[in-house]
């Protein structure tokens, strides 16, 4: 597997080599309705790493992501989670996605337990009871997220940021080694953002690769060890976070550097807000 | 009561508008969820051609009625999953074709009108077979049994597509399975309510359930619970008063549903309270 995108973690993840990243696409192109949205996008994630898809509204964060994970179809291009396209890959307790909302269904109501336990059914044989490790897991989840005293409310009363811990606490629950997360602290407050960044560090603590979007990385930013920033659909800049995107025109210079510097939640440009 | 039973066809009666009640609020609670409350309507309309297919065949029109139900299902999920049509629009062509499939099939049949049509619009409880009871009983083991094998995955599915697909859920499958338990329940619930009045059995004891419960296998067994009552209620009702069954059941799960608004209210206010110390 030939390594066409530039990448600061490049050198340094402890796996075996022959071990495939958690994504890799080259050449990804995506059209919704016939408007091109990805342009040509490669993309390698190695285990371990942790990754911020940057860019403005538009630019195409979500959608890259979303055809990372076989949810949209490429135009052109190919795309691999764990060496296998999506339409073959099986090993699906692997990933952990968190999508920008909950959807909560139509009125019927479930309750905060419900929505996080679900987070099993990649782990769990159909007619399974639930078994131990999974009410354990679920546990654990809950109290990752710190909503362990409100698993018996419904989630249509919590807050917005509640109800991402909620999101959050599903993926948890499923015990992948790779989380995908779209937009985790959209409309999410300073102090659950600080909470989820906690959540983030044991889980980067653990070994596990993050691939996130974000308009902003807030309390997130000393755990990110490579920004990828969109631009109308292609990758304008691939490397460590350093804050400051106009000073290496080159992202290439970035491969190999440690990337352990400037990473103290520097301010993000105008273009990364969005 | 006891008189009630007296009475064979009462007996048979009485089974059915059990099963019914325990089967269709079972399924309809992943309709509800899934934001397709009208569906049973659509497949019920459906069925209408089917069973005036029955007539005109002479086949039994329970079994046409199935495997046409089925095929309007199957359809109304290929056109919401493929089709930019949005679920409401494919069920509004369904319902059309549907009623004038019927009534044009019946009016070719020999001796058919649409009075024949009438006992399937409405129900016909009191006239329910012992065979009707068999195939009845079979069809409510199988909803049954897919909601018991499949409801956790079923339950991701209909909360968000996009998730279940990423957990390595077969969609399509689990999508189609939801559809044809939705028409295996309208062809059932057909003797029992009518057609017309299929889509109430399985929307209204949810939308009851869920004023009164905080979590969704709660919300699920609630609304079986008022099914049967309702059912095997407006079955009694029906007998001693000398009304229509399927109008009684469905203004008795109506009844329910404006009680439960009022208590729901209730319990909501104290459930705020606590949560908001």
């Amino acid at each position: 597997m030939t390594r066409s995108a530039p990448a600061a973690g490049a050198a340094d993840p402890p796996r075996p080599a022959a071990a495939p990243p958690a994504f890799a696409m080259t050449g990804g192109q995506v059209a919704l309705d016939g408007r091109p949205v990805l342009r040509g996008v490669d993309l390698h994630v190695a285990a371990g790493e942790v990754v911020a898809v940057l860019g403005a509204n538009g630019s195409g964060k979500s959608t890259l992501i979303r055809a990372l994970l076989g949810l949209v179809p490429l135009a052109a291009g190919t795309t691999e989670l764990y060496g296998l396209p999506p339409a073959r890959f099986r090993d699906w307790w692997r990933i952990g996605y968190v999508p920008q909302r909950l959807s909560i269904g139509g009125g019927v109501p479930a309750t905060v337990r419900e929505v996080v336990a679900s987070g099993r059914v990649a782990r769990r044989r159909r007619l399974g009871r639930d078994r131990a490790a999974d009410r354990a897991a679920v546990a654990r989840a809950l109290d990752a997220v710190d909503l362990g005293a409100r698993a018996g409310d419904p989630v249509g009363l919590l807050s917005g940021g509640q109800q991402q811990r909620v999101l959050i606490a599903r993926a948890l629950a499923g015990e992948p080694e790779t989380f995908v997360m779209d937009e985790p602290t959209a409309g999410v407050d300073a102090g659950s953002q600080r909470h989820l960044a906690g959540t983030l560090e044991t889980l980067v603590g653990q070994g596990r690769t993050v691939l996130l979007v974000a308009h902003e990385l807030g309390p997130m930013a000393p755990l990110i060890t490579r920004v990828v920033e969109l631009r109308d659909g292609l990758v304008a800049r691939d490397g460590a976070p350093d804050g400051a995107p106009g000073c290496h025109p080159h992202p290439g210079h970035e491969q190999g550097r440690p990337h352990a510097y400037g990473v103290a939640g520097g301010p993000l440009t105008p273009e990364d807000r969005g | 009561m006891i008189e009630l039973l007296s009475y064979d066809f009462m007996v048979r009666a009485l089974v059915a508008a059990l099963l019914v009640g325990l089967a269709a609020p079972a399924v309809g609670t992943f309709i509800v969820q899934r934001r397709l409350a009208l569906l049973g309507d659509g497949i019920g309309h459906v069925a209408l051609t089917g069973v005036a297919l029955g007539f005109l065949t002479g086949t039994a029109p329970v079994l046409t009625a199935v495997v046409v139900a089925v095929l309007g299902a199957v359809a109304i999920e290929l056109v919401r999953a493929r089709g930019r049509t949005t679920g409401d629009v494919a069920l509004a062509l369904l319902f059309y074709g549907g009623i004038a499939g019927g009534v044009l099939l019946i009016g070719l049949a020999p001796g058919g009108s649409n009075a024949t049509l009438t006992s399937y619009l409405f129900g016909s409880i009191s006239s329910v077979t012992t065979e009707d009871i068999w195939v009845i009983a079979l069809l409510a083991a199988f909803v049954l049994g897919v909601v018991a094998a499949f409801g956790r995955q079923l339950f991701v599915l209909c909360q968000d597509e996009e998730v279940a697909k990423v957990s390595g859920l077969p969609v399509r499958f689990l999508s189609l399975l939801i559809a044809v338990t939705a028409a295996l329940t309208v062809v059932i619930a057909m003797r029992v309510v009518g057609l017309l009045l299929v889509s109430a059995l399985m929307v209204v004891p949810v939308a009851t359930g869920q004023q009164l419960t905080r979590g969704f296998a709660a919300t699920m067994l609630a609304a079986m619970a008022i099914g049967v009552a309702a059912t095997v209620g407006g079955l009694t009702t029906a007998f001693y008063a000398g009304v229509s069954p399927g109008a009684a059941i469905v203004l008795i799960a109506l009844g329910g549903f404006t009680v439960a608004l009022g208590v729901g209210r209730f319990v909501r206010r104290g459930r705020a309270r606590e949560v908001t110390p």
